[in-house]
């Protein structure tokens, strides 16, 4: 696969007045930014009819730095929100950034329902295990005995997991990555974009300043080894378990994909048998 | 629209209660979106939504909570659309943040909030005025929002119309504050003719999008409301809760653009006090004794001052029918000769603080407060005024 | 042509790491941010793969590619 050069994301994607941006040193919300917007690139999408929905976070700022219509919400309702503007008008492509906190936290509700309704958006998640914005707190992914400031003992709550949540409930696209896997998540973000109903990316991405500090993870290269190592794509694994082996790694790789009518399709048709 | 909407109603005139009412005027006034969660006794208002906007090409979908509800309703407006929920108290509470976020970003949405005995879950099917405060203060930091109440179910009506107008004229969220009562009492109500609908939509840009500036103010017809664009439009606006310059983004540090943005955002709406605030009075011209009254309350306490003017009492009655933002200036004017001010509640006295402010100590002010769910005997505010 | 906007360059040097090629070492000099940016050493080995460009989280580094103009 040929990449493009940045001038052209720099140029057409991007609020050039806007950089350069305020994440941290090797923060991987940059990243993801930018596999998303190459994904759009390739895709053709037309960014006057495009809303990007973001909640409160590190995570959530990346509308602020993308040409399009922007909607920065509230903590946790980034998809109640684009609920609304894409059922308000479906004409438009909706897509979600929303942290790991974000979403599967004080917005957990939200993501559920809106799998369940099967609205028509895209959600990407930038899961850095952690609160990053608000200084390094545990969040529902931060793993078991992890250090955060607020489980300085290490974190005794279970983690859950927002791609197996997605697929518990219904969505028809899911698909993890890290930031380490820049062409699978490229192709991942266009097979989003172009599903019908509800589509999640989740993308692992290092946050050195506070999960990668507090738990002597080292700087962003030792983070993004770090992710290669303990995560096990979906094709392997499920040869593992077949083979009757079992593994404590996260399963990355595409999910689920299937085909299932969103809100807006079986709105329309009763709205038209009303008629 | 509005006409597809009185023939599709079939008659103009119905007996109906004030849920549905509050459905009707948001047809009438182009309402095509709504977002909520059922709640007593504000759920018939979600099933008269769910029944008409499929018919109207607008959209109708029960959330998962009322914070989504409120939340699907202001993404629905980014869109330009008009957009309503409705929910009581618990419901309210929930919403808090988002109505914070609505001042903020200047987003027009209409919030029905059919009042219940609180506080909590409180009592589900009991009238109650206990929301008063919370309308104008529920959410945190300094702000403005317009809160209506009506005293019958054809003002509902009515004022559902009035509450889109102001909502997309000063782009403000505006709460219709029912209670128990209204909402589920039934009266005839006799749609407008179409002629005599007045059916305000937000203005939208003036120039083109190398210029726009989501912000900047001057341009619409009051001068300190910013225009809007809405998304898709191919303007490209970026909408933020986080104080906001005028391009819309953030800047979070500074003082100046912080006073500045959150002083224009009162002042959009006070500025036009005169223009926002209706109210009603009777028998002022030698009123010793003032009755002030708004929403469902206002109909027994009329009763009683007439009741009472016949026993040759000089009382007077206002009704506020706009109760946020208060006129101050307005009240002291026609405050300024009574002795005594009687304010009936159904709460333990909310309005009767800033009509205390108003009159400061010159005026004695009585708070007639009555909670549980039963609305005011005439009686009881007689005999109130008889005290005097 | 490889340029490296240094207004943008955080030093990370992912850049640094993960160039197939290793055209980039980290430079030795503080850019005006504060950082040590990555300095283009053997742009002659760059084959314009752009992962560099892609796994730059801070849109820093643009090679120029005549192809896709
Ligand atoms: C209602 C509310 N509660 C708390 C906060 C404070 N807060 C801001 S961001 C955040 C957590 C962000 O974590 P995450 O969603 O994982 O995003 P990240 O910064 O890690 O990208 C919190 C708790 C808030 N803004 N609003
Ligand atoms: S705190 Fe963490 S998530 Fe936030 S910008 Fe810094 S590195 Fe990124
Ligand atoms: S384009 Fe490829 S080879 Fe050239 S510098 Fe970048 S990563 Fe290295
Ligand atoms: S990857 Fe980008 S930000 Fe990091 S050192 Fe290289 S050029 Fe700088
Ligand atoms: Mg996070």
């Amino acid at each position: 696969m040929g990449f493009i050069s940045n001038d052209i994301i720099i140029e057409k994607y991007l609020r050039k007045d806007m950089l350069p941006t305020i994440f941290c040193t090797g923060c991987g919300i940059g990243s993801v930014m930018n596999y998303a917007l190459r994904a759009i690139h390739d895709l053709n999408i037309d960014m006057n009819e495009t809303v990007f929905v973001s909640g409160i976070g590190c995570s959530s700022r990346v509308p602020g730095y993308i040409y399009s219509d922007g909607l920065h919400s509230l903590h946790g309702r980034a998809i109640a929100y684009a609920t609304g503007v894409k059922l308000a008008n479906p004409k438009l492509k909706v897509i979600v950034f929303t942290g790991d906190g974000d979403c599967g936290a004080i917005g957990g509700n939200h993501f559920l329902h809106a799998i369940r309704r099967n609205v028509d958006i895209t959600v990407i998640s930038i899961n850095n295990f952690i609160y990053g914005m608000t200084g390094g707190q545990v969040a529902p992914t931060t793993p078991l005995n992890s250090k955060t400031t607020t489980t300085p003992y290490g974190n005794i709550e279970y983690p859950i997991d927002l791609s197996m949540m997605a697929k518990v409930i219904g969505a028809p696209y899911v698909a993890r990555w890290t930031t380490a896997h820049p062409v699978q998540c490229i192709s991942s973000i266009k097979k989003a974009l172009q599903k019908t109903g509800f589509s999640f990316v989740e993308v692992l991405a290092p946050c050195p300043t506070s999960y990668g500090r507090l738990n002597k993870m080292g700087n962003t290269l030792d983070m993004t080894k770090h992710f290669k190592e303990s995560t096990i794509n979906i094709k392997l694994y499920e040869k593992m378990l077949a083979d009757g082996k079992t593994t404590d790694k996260m399963v990355i790789g595409e999910l689920v994909d299937i085909e299932k009518e969103d809100f807006n399709t079986k709105y329309n048709k009763f709205c038209g048998e009303l008629k | 629209m509005t006409n597809d909407v009185i023939r599709l109603l079939g008659r103009k005139d119905l007996f109906i209660q004030g849920d549905d009412a509050a459905v009707y005027g948001a047809l009438i006034a182009d309402c095509r979106f709504f977002a909520g969660y059922p709640i007593t006794p504000a759920t018939e208002v979600a099933e008269g939504m769910a029944l008409w906007m499929p018919k109207l090409g607008g959209v109708y979908v029960q959330m998962e909570d009322e914070i989504a509800s409120i939340a699907a309703v202001i993404g629905a407006s980014c869109t330009g659309v008009k957009s309503m929920t409705a929910t009581s108290g618990p419901g309210f509470s929930l919403m808090q943040e988002c109505i914070g976020y609505a001042c903020m970003a200047e987003i027009p949405c209409v919030i029905v909030n059919v009042q219940r005995g609180g506080p909590s879950t409180g009592q589900p099917t009991e009238a109650a005025q206990g929301d008063v405060m919370q309308a104008m203060w529920g959410t945190h930091g300094d702000h403005q929002i317009i809160a209506l109440a009506p005293k019958s179910v054809q003002e509902t009506l009515d004022l559902t119309i009035e509450a889109f107008n102001l909502s997309e004229d000063y782009r403000v969220p505006v709460i219709l504050l029912l209670d128990a009562e209204i909402g589920h009492m039934r009266e005839k109500v006799v749609l407008p003719e179409v002629v005599n609908v007045k059916v305000d939509e937000r203005v939208p840009a003036t120039i083109g999008p190398d210029k726009y500036r989501p912000y900047r103010t001057g341009f619409t017809r009051t001068s300190k409301v910013p225009e809007f664009a809405p998304f898709g439009s191919g303007y490209r606006t970026y909408v933020t809760g986080l104080t906001h310059d005028k391009r819309g983004f953030p800047v979070t540090t500074s003082a100046d653009v912080h006073e500045e943005l959150v002083r224009r955002l009162i002042e959009k709406v006070q500025d036009d006090m005169d223009v926002i605030w209706y109210h009603e009075d009777l028998f002022l011209d030698d009123a010793e004794i003032i009755v002030i009254s708004y929403g469902t309350t206002s109909r027994p306490a009329v009763s009683a001052v007439k009741m009472a003017r016949k026993s040759g009492i000089k009382v007077g009655h206002i009704r506020l029918i706009t109760i946020w933002p208060f006129h101050y200036e307005k009240m002291k004017e026609l405050l300024k000769n009574a002795h005594t001010i009687i304010v009936p509640e159904m709460n333990l006295g909310q309005m009767v603080h800033p009509i205390r402010e108003t009159v400061g100590k010159d005026i004695k002010v009585i708070s007639a407060p009555k909670i549980g769910g039963a609305i005011h005997t005439p009686y009881e505010i007689l005999k109130c005024i008889e005290e005097e | 042509m490889i340029h490296v906007n240094t207004n943008y360059c955080k030093g990370c040097l992912l850049c640094v790491e993960y160039c197939p090629k290793k055209v980039y070492v980290k430079s030795e000099k503080l850019s005006k941010k504060g950082v040590f940016p990555p300095e283009v050493k053997f742009p002659e080995n760059c084959i314009k793969c752009h992962l560099c460009e892609l796994m730059c989280p801070d849109f820093a580094i643009i090679v120029e590619d005549k192809d896709d103009k």
